[in-house]
């Protein structure tokens, strides 16, 4: 399936044991991931910077202390467990590049909204789905310790609480998960059946 | 298996099923718009690919363009370079493109239907989740990302996985001053801003027979908003009517062929749903939101819910009440309004003037009140002129400015301030959606010019004169 071209598009995911940022908000919208006025590039850079922008900085730019985001006892986690309904809203592929340039390689919610969690699968950010109470399980350990370890293990599909051993599995359907192991993404995919596309194309009737 | 509208479109485009993966879909138009694509060039750029069907895309700037002053130079540098490259991509690839000043510019969900691109039975994509819009034509069309758009431009198709399948049916009549943005907030009130995530909606019942093909856009714009890939509405005689004659549209033996294929796209009648949801036209009022999704939204008469009696969290939804500055029991008539939006790519259409100005006609702007009128394209303005609309317009103190997306994302500089208050036509009312800091109602344009003349919300069926 996969050419001998096919390039690497992001760093592969394999198992992932990383401490994590909570935000146990509802509904969080891509707006809010990144708001519409750092859209202007051209580029895909520096979208790390304003990742939650207006949460993580008042009207004057200086940081809130006491958002996840900026809090030191979280620092450098790669993880973010959020809210149910998580990515709501535009399609915005810059909340996911926002995600991967703050460092983050896996978003877990017991809700994922479909086009953010198409983009990250796209860009290489893990959305880990689980049920409410392991998610609710998840802050609570973070909640009684920032150091809290999770590990995401994506050929076996499951997370972890590394401190009690809980686990619970995931799904992810075989294509991207191989995607995903590999560091492709889905263009090169597509650009290895562009036969196959050109005569389905003159079928088409407009 | 008896097949609904949405399985004969979905079906028909798909080139490769993956086993325990997605669809490689075709997708038969696509739109694209200056903040979202630039990134997809410099893709292809650097793997040396080329676009296999420029004729099957086009470009329109309209994210982040001014209202005001558009045959000036654009200010701001950021924004002026995202159009600058929209404009280089598209000639060097050989793609359409309707920029600034261009006689066909405006929202690409306005100018798409416009220009008869828009068809039944097609799949449409855009990077721009509000491309359910198109839908309302009997179409699958759905938001992508930007490195969809990349696959797009490269080989015309996405890799998805086929969505699950939701009926939803309102019949019966619609009250008096209850439009198609009404029915649509209404839905998702009650479905919530989640309720139809993973599924592709096909909206029934007769309130969507019966209602026009800019309505049934403004219901097909708003699917997204509940969570649903996309909405679509069967294609009917109201929809080749609309079609016929536009720029793009299939004419002479094309037409005859396109329409034996339109004729076909309909749900049979044992065909099968994942679910489905009745609701009742009678039920449904001029509607409000209050808080900081579409979700939250009443009748414009109703009082703000009591956390106790809202689903979900409670945290959440009090730090929702306090960004809007309201308390739980408030009444949302007669709260004072800073700003009026009329426009997007949800009300921004020809009916959407003729009703705000059904409102305004003879009476005058609220002095409290900083109203922006935003046509979604050129030719609605030509039409708005040719109505005579513009001077009712002016005559109670409003100002017509130009085409684009303007405040419903705030990218350009019709941003509503930090603190203020606006009760808004468009489809997003999250946190600083309009501008840092802003607070969003959204509303119908009836109800966004009663409150635009009263200086307050205001429901508008107390202004209107009832037909009997």
């Amino acid at each position: 399936m996969a050419k001998s071209k096919n390039i690497m598009a992001y760093d592969k995911f394999e198992v992932l044991t990383s401490t994590a940022y909570p935000l146990p908000i509802e509904n969080v919208d891509t707006d809010q991931i990144i708001p519409a006025r750092f859209l202007k590039a051209t580029e895909r850079k520096g979208f790390g910077d304003n990742f939650f922008r207006d949460w993580r900085y008042d009207s004057e730019g200086n940081p809130i202390a006491d958002f996840p985001l900026n809090d030191a006892k979280y620092a450098g986690a790669k993880i973010l467990v959020g809210g149910k309904n998580f990515g709501s809203g535009s399609s915005r592929e810059h909340a996911a590049w926002s995600v991967y340039d703050f460092g983050l390689r896996c978003v877990i919610s017991s809700f994922f909204a479909d086009i953010f969690r198409n983009n990250c699968l796209n860009i290489g950010v893990l959305p880990v789905q689980v049920s409410a109470v392991f998610a609710q399980k998840l802050f609570d350990a973070i909640e009684a310790d920032p150091k809290t370890e999770i590990k995401v293990d994506l050929p076996n599909q499951t997370v972890t609480l590394v401190s009690t051993g809980e686990s619970e599995s995931f799904d992810i359907n075989g294509y991207k998960k191989g995607n995903m192991l590999n560091g492709f993404d889905d263009i090169d995919y597509l650009q290895n059946m562009k036969e196959e596309i050109a005569s389905f194309g003159e079928t088409r009737p407009f | 298996m008896s097949k609904t509208l949405f399985d004969k479109v979905w079906d028909s485009h798909v080139v490769r099923k993956i086993e325990d993966g997605p669809d490689v879909f075709f997708i038969d138009r696509h739109f694209i718009h200056e903040v979202t694509s630039p990134v997809a060039f410099v893709g292809l750029k650097s793997r040396g690919i080329n676009v296999m069907y420029p004729e099957k895309t086009f470009a329109t700037a309209d994210h982040n363009t001014p209202t005001w002053n558009q045959h000036l130079p654009v200010a701001d540098p950021l924004s002026a370079n995202q159009l600058e490259a929209l404009a280089n991509n598209a000639a060097e690839y050989g793609i359409s493109h309707w920029g600034l000043g261009h006689r066909n510019n405006g929202i690409v969900h306005i100018v798409g239907p416009e220009n008869g691109i828009t068809l039944p039975g097609a799949t449409i994509v855009c990077g721009d989740s509000h491309t359910s819009t198109h839908g309302a034509f009997g179409a699958i069309a759905f938001g992508i990302g930007t490195s969809e758009v990349e696959m797009v431009l490269s080989t015309q198709c996405i890799m998805q996985p086929k969505p699950k399948k939701m009926r939803i049916n309102v019949n019966g009549k619609l009250g008096f001053g209850v439009t198609p943005k009404d029915v649509a907030l209404y839905i998702i009130s009650k479905q919530t801003t989640s309720g139809a995530t993973g599924y592709f909606v096909e909206y029934a019942g007769d309130v969507f027979e019966n209602m026009s093909m800019e309505g049934r856009m403004t219901v097909c714009n708003l699917s997204i908003e509940m969570g649903a890939r996309g909405g679509m509405i069967a294609p009917d005689e109201k929809t080749f009517e609309y079609i016929k004659g536009r720029k793009h549209a299939p004419t002479g033996a094309d037409w005859d062929k396109a329409m034996a294929y339109w004729e076909t796209l309909y749900t049979e009648e044992d065909a099968e749903f994942d679910v489905e949801f009745n609701y009742d036209a009678a039920d449904i009022e001029p509607m409000i939101t209050y808080g900081t999704n579409p979700g939250m939204g009443m009748g414009v008469t109703n009082s703000i819910p009591l956390a106790e009696n809202v689903e979900g969290g409670v945290a959440t939804y009090k730090k929702s009440l306090g960004y809007m500055n309201f308390n739980e029991g408030d009444d949302m008539i007669g709260k004072t309004v800073d700003y009026v939006f009329l426009g997007s790519c949800t009300n921004g259409r020809i009916e959407d003037f003729r009703a705000f100005c059904s409102i305004v006609e003879g009476k005058q702007k609220a002095p409290n009140i900083t109203a922006w009128l935003v046509p979604g394209s050129h030719k609605v303005v030509d039409q708005i002129k040719e109505e005579g609309l513009d001077k009712i317009l002016t005559e109670a103190g409003f100002v017509l400015r130009e085409p684009g997306c303007s405040a419903c994302l705030a990218m350009n500089d019709d941003k509503v301030p930090a603190g203020k208050l606006a009760v808004s036509t468009s489809n997003r009312n999250f946190e600083g959606r309009q501008g840092p800091g802003s607070r969003t109602l959204l509303a119908s344009p009836l109800v966004a010019a009663a409150t635009a003349v009263e200086g307050v919300v205001t429901d508008p069926r107390t202004l209107m004169k009832e037909l009997v």
